[in-house]
């Protein structure tokens, strides 16, 4: 295949993906076995804004794979005293075979990219694209439900300002799945994605301002984001509305699958994760694989 | 009694501008060019083709690829006459290209093109609109302007 930076989901065809789930369920089974198909290699990692799952885990699939970390912290490097971005990545290009990039600018993995000779991914730009966050997401579903094409999924909580939530909804059209769209009116998701998935896969969205769960497959929650709210009371209560407690699941199948991105605040209180339908924690554990086959494929090609 | 402009002798006409939107291809032609010899910009003239149009006669000053893209996002209909000794000498309608490179600023605040020194980049898509290579923000053409 034709990957060597992963810079967004839009790069990407049905193949490309597919080949990058199958990898991610080889290296699954290997887990624990130990392996070195990175050994020799160094990745730098290169967080410029906050992380928890995706930088722990990227460091988990390299260790995993005998490759070596170097770790960049912006607030300790020259970074603090102005250098560009681009002076940064050219200098971390000559030193490593991989660079891990998170960055608050939308764009800057693709940047990056154009400039580094060595494999670029995407671990977060801005709101624009994590695209490791929606392999792990299409990983997650395919394994819980052993399919996407036909499954039915409604997309709940702050459609607009999640970016996995945009990149999700194209992976899912891409490969057939019925999305549902759930939010509040000034939180939908942006006509221009809905347009883009329509004209592209022939998907049919469908918008509304409640869940609906009956026959719903999979349950994917996100945070309304509180702090981009000017009224905290309105946000509270929109978070009222749009949360997932065991009153709503009540109405839910048996075999539905709850999948958070997380960090989970509020919107799922904490007598759900021990409902047999929360997956979420399962999905964050599928990140290391992920990743491992990300850093095996962009690095070795394979 | 209709308006009359004096012809120009060496330079640039621009026809067919989308009515209204002759004052911002005079400011797109400011920032480009120096204007130091004859310039008129003649607004809502008729047409029979548009209805009414806007119209740019610049003496002394002959466009580059990149303002005539320029252009093309505010009035996709425009044509421009290349005038030498009084004549019109070549004629080209302006277009969109499918990849308009280097031409104009992304509006997106938190594009990476607005922190660092890159070439920004737009993708015409199917509809018309064009997509930042970047941050991958859809933008109608007459946002880019």
């Amino acid at each position: 295949m034709g990957v060597r930076d992963l810079i967004s989901i839009r790069d990407l065809g049905k193949k490309d993906i597919e080949s990058f789930l199958s990898e991610a369920s080889r290296m699954e089974k290997l887990l624990t076995k130990p392996k070195h198909l990175l050994s020799g290699k160094i990745i730098a990692s290169m967080f410029f804004e906050a992380s928890t799952r995706t930088n722990m885990s990227f460091q988990t699939a390299a260790k995993r794979l005998g490759g070596k970390l170097l770790t960049f912290y912006p607030s300790i490097s020259s970074a603090a005293k102005g250098e560009s971005l681009a002076d940064t990545i050219r200098m971390m290009d000559g030193y490593v075979d991989a660079i891990v990039l998170r960055h608050p600018y939308e764009g800057a993995a693709r940047f990056a990219a154009d400039l580094a000779e060595h494999p670029v991914i995407n671990a977060g730009d801005g709101g624009n694209q994590h695209p490791t966050q929606t392999l792990i997401d299409l990983y997650t579903i395919k394994k819980l439900k052993g399919k996407i094409q036909g499954l039915k999924v409604t997309l709940m909580g702050d459609l607009k300002h999640a970016r996995a939530m945009r990149s999700l909804l194209y992976g899912l059209s891409m490969f057939g799945a019925e999305v549902a769209l759930a939010s509040p009116p000034s939180l939908a998701m942006d006509q221009d994605i809905i347009s883009e998935v329509k004209s592209k896969f022939g998907a049919e969205p469908v918008q509304s301002q409640k869940a609906e769960l009956k026959d719903c497959d999979v349950l994917y929650v996100c945070r309304i984001q509180k702090e981009r709210f000017p009224d905290q009371y309105e946000a509270e209560k929109m978070q009222r509305d749009f949360r997932v407690d065991l009153e709503l699941l009540s109405h839910a199948d048996e075999s539905m699958a709850i999948l958070h991105p997380l960090p989970k605040v509020d919107e799922i209180p904490p007598e759900v994760d021990s409902d047999p339908r929360a997956k979420y924690f399962e999905q964050a554990k599928n990140g290391v694989p992920v990743r491992m086959a990300v850093l095996n494929k962009c690095i070795n090609g394979r | 009694m209709p308006l009359t402009v004096q012809k120009i002798e060496e330079g640039t006409v621009i026809d067919h501008i989308t009515a209204g939107a002759g004052t911002k291809v005079l400011q797109m032609l400011s920032s480009s060019y120096p204007i130091s010899k004859m310039c008129a910009l003649i607004i809502n003239a008729p047409s029979r083709k548009l209805g009414k149009k806007d119209i740019v006669k610049i003496e002394g000053v002959f466009l580059e690829e990149k303002t005539v893209n320029k252009i093309s996002l505010v009035a996709p209909q425009a044509t421009v006459n290349i005038i030498r000794q009084g004549k019109v000498s070549g004629k080209q309608k302006v277009s969109l290209p499918p990849v308009l490179s280097g031409v104009v600023k992304c509006p997106n605040p938190k594009c990476i093109t607005n922190l660092e020194r890159a070439e920004t980049c737009f993708l015409q898509m199917q509809d018309g609109q064009l997509r930042c290579k970047h941050c991958e923000r859809v933008f109608k053409p007459s946002e880019l302007a």
